[in-house]
């Protein structure tokens, strides 16, 4: 081990940190939430416009925050906190130190460059291209450069992330065996980040060069195919990421073992393998790309990263009913989750993060990446209805369930007004899943996405949508209220912990321990007529019978519509 | 040590595996093998898919095509700003094309007739939403994809442009009558 002066370890959770590592996880974390927060007031202002009640903003600052909308939360805050992530699962979890942390400042540094750069370009009002920039429509050159800097910044954040595998492992900080569940999913999440930054900055480059006049084309189709490389698997990353911190928080607050290593390492393998395909969500219904790419593309192969996400959606509240039934909650199918503590953001956040995950956004993902059922929704309301459920109900409900913990390990501080902690994972959840839910309705009524006026107010014909789409679109609106102020109070309370929170003294402990003991290893004498974990299969049948339902009635909404061939 | 820290069991892999585990991934393995068998039975039983047709073009060429078919079907002009409504017969050629705002032409069609619909951009990237069908492609300058439409209902149809084109995309808005 480096100089041992380097380092502190938590009184709470016996944790080592280094510190170079520490402060750049608390520097990258903070970068975060602060793009969490403007994103999160932009995301109100979309609702709100898009609630043709209240029709809030003109079209051109519509589109212009539509854009930055869309960057600040999907790539800002996500890469950000991933990056925060990547540093605590290798540094702190292998008590390593950290790979060149210059290299780490230097990283941070061009994503701060690069994201407020991307910002000012949009800000200016002349790079209102929306998230995707696709050409020929031109963003300045500027939006282009922030970003191409912003993903190098990142990329060194992963190799940072692998240099201090290689260390840990070097000298041995973390005994001979293998390195730890979480810490293998930040890996795949960091293999998955590489593969998909580096398309994204292998179209912008080009694009970049041809705004400012080196490359006289751009071809539009090519575009999209190498974007969504990014713009697609990037997503991927908070996928992996996001069940990383699952199972880290069912270690946490259960102290649970997962059922068994192998198979949910396997899942996260499978994930290496093919989760980071997918790029053809988007491009499913353009011409000149062959169906047979298409569906292997689409399919992550043959569905093996669909099988598995279903095998961490049982494994990981399979560990927790495990553990649960070991300290003594073994009576019935569901007494174990009853008994959970429901009033802990930590738990709380991330069950519900699992939940919208998985029945709001994974079933509609896997419906709407079939070939064929995209033709009924490419590109409307359904679209954004299905990733606001992965990434803002999935990841991001996840990650502040995560930040609750870290607040008191990482800063020492105590969590200010914790009585209101216990309600902000249900409003935010609550608003989150009711945004997902009606803009997925108005998306199958065929309300387009990124689209001021819905009443084509000025249009040379005209269109009625259902009044029913007018009432989902008022019910998304009140929605996004919801998960604004759960949103609002998050930002709110961990600004505040981290600056004012009462210090924490190392002498008193609270009442709830910040890391549990681990229950003892095997599933003996636990469950019920040799199911060790028959609550968890339960709710496994009821989302397979849920998603079969659903995926074989949106074939017959398609077998209805005018033939096409 | 908490449950963050490394596998307990150095030998992992050689630990048995639940019961209930091995019960999950073989039935979500069949899932998933059932889902991939249902797009390519699509193809070939299925009656709504995307062509594999599609060509390279620029917009002059496509615009000249487009024309002649407008010149020689055009069966009626609405609105203040004379759009032509063309009638092509069934089973021909049937062009349109999307530009910055508009759908151009306006197309008259026979319910269970097949048309082969040609598809491009003159300028950016367009969205075709076909409503209340909610059918929908997206439309691509340079390229000229061809697909098989068959209406199956009458009425009027509107297409609405789900690709944000700019500040009037909202006013994109282009109609199909099926007779």
């Amino acid at each position: 081990m480096a100089n041992s002066a380097e380092f502190r370890t938590c009184p709470d959770t016996g944790l080592l940190f280094h510190k170079p590592a520490e402060t750049l996880m608390k520097l990258n974390a903070v970068a975060a939430i602060v793009f969490l927060l403007v994103g999160g007031v932009l995301g109100l202002l979309m609702g709100l416009t898009r609630w043709p009640t209240v029709h809030l903003l003109p079209a051109d600052s519509f589109y212009m925050l539509l854009t930055a909308h869309g960057l600040s939360v999907l790539i800002f805050w996500i890469i950000f906190f991933e990056i925060a992530v990547l540093y605590f699962t290798s540094s702190t979890l292998l008590r390593s130190r950290l790979a060149t942390p210059r290299w780490a400042w230097l990283g941070f540094a061009l994503m701060v460059i690069g994201s407020v750069m991307t910002e000012v370009a949009i800000f200016q009002g002349r790079s209102s291209v929306m998230m995707t920039s696709y050409v020929p429509m031109s963003a300045e050159p500027h939006f282009y450069l922030g970003l191409i800097l912003f993903a190098v910044g990142a990329l060194i954040g992963c190799f940072v992330f692998l240099g201090t595998l290689v260390i840990a492992r070097a000298e041995r900080t973390y005994g001979e065996g293998s390195i730890p569940l979480v810490t293998f999913g930040a890996l795949t999440a960091c293999i998955i980040a590489i593969f998909t930054i580096a398309s994204g900055a292998i179209i912008l480059i080009p694009t970049f060069l041809w705004k400012v006049g080196y490359v006289n084309h751009i071809d539009p189709l090519m575009y999209r195919v190498i974007w969504w490389a990014m713009g697609h698997s990037s997503q991927q990353i908070n996928v992996s990421a996001h069940i990383a911190v699952w199972y880290a928080i069912a270690g946490v607050v259960f102290g649970a073992k997962p059922l068994s290593e192998k198979v949910s390492r396997m899942a996260f393998l499978l994930y290496i393998l093919f989760l980071q395909l997918a790029s053809a969500h988007h491009i499913l219904v353009d011409p000149g790309i062959s169906s047979e790419w298409k569906i292997f593309n689409t399919s992550y192969a043959m569905y093996l990263a669909v099988l598995a996400s279903m095998i961490h959606g049982l494994t990981v509240p399979g560990a927790i009913e495990a553990a649960q039934r070991k300290r003594g909650f073994n009576k019935g199918l569901f007494e174990w989750l009853r008994k959970a503590p429901w009033g802990n953001p930590t738990f709380a956040g991330m069950f519900l993060s699992l939940i919208i995950f998985g029945f709001l956004g994974g079933i509609t993902g896997v419906v709407m990446g079939t070939e064929q059922i995209n033709l009924i929704i490419h590109n409307t309301l359904y679209v954004p209805g299905h990733f606001h459920a992965t990434v803002v109900g999935g990841t991001t409900l996840a990650f502040m369930a995560l930040t609750y913990w870290l607040v008191p390990v990482l800063f020492r501080r105590e969590v200010v007004l914790p009585g209101l902690a216990k309600f902000q994972p249900y409003l935010f959840g609550l608003g989150t899943a009711g945004l997902s839910l009606f803009m997925m309705g108005a998306g199958t009524l065929g309300v387009p996405r990124r689209h001021w006026d819905i009443a084509f107010s000025n249009a040379l014909f005209s269109y009625q949508f259902p009044e029913t789409a007018y009432l989902l679109l008022g019910l998304a609106g009140l929605s996004a209220i919801l998960a604004a102020a759960g949103g609002g109070l998050f930002v709110l309370q961990i600004v505040t912990s981290v600056f004012f929170g009462k210090r924490k003294d190392p002498a008193v402990k609270g009442a709830t321990p910040l890391i549990a003991t681990p229950v003892a290893a095997g599933v003996h004498g636990i469950g019920i007529g040799g199911i060790s974990v028959p609550g968890t299969l339960v709710l496994a049948l009821v989302f397979l019978t849920s998603f079969i339902l659903y995926y074989f009635v949106n074939w017959k909404y398609l077998s209805q519509v005018w033939g096409l061939g | 040590m908490s449950r963050l820290a490394p596998p307990p069991e150095r030998l992992w892999w050689k630990e048995a595996t639940e019961g209930v585990e091995i019960f999950w991934v073989a039935i979500a393995l069949v899932w998933a093998i059932v889902m991939f068998i249902m797009m390519p039975y699509w193809h070939v039983y299925g009656k709504q898919n995307l062509s594999n047709e599609a060509y390279r073009t620029t917009p002059e060429v496509y615009g000249k095509k487009v024309q002649a078919m407008v010149d020689q079907y055009t069966v009626r002009k609405v609105t203040a700003r004379d759009v032509p409504v063309v009638a092509p017969p069934a089973g021909s050629d049937v062009y349109l094309l999307a530009r910055l705002w508009e759908w151009y032409p306006v197309l008259e069609l026979e319910k269970g007739q097949t048309y082969r619909l040609h598809l491009s951009s003159m300028d950016w990237q367009h969205g075709f939403s076909l409503q209340p069908e909610n059918i929908n492609m997206q439309v691509i300058p340079g390229y000229e994809m061809v697909l098989k439409i068959t209406p199956n209902k009458t009425g009027e149809y509107s297409i609405v442009c789900n690709e944000y084109c700019g500040i009037g995309h909202h006013t994109m808005l282009g109609k199909i009558y099926v007779k």
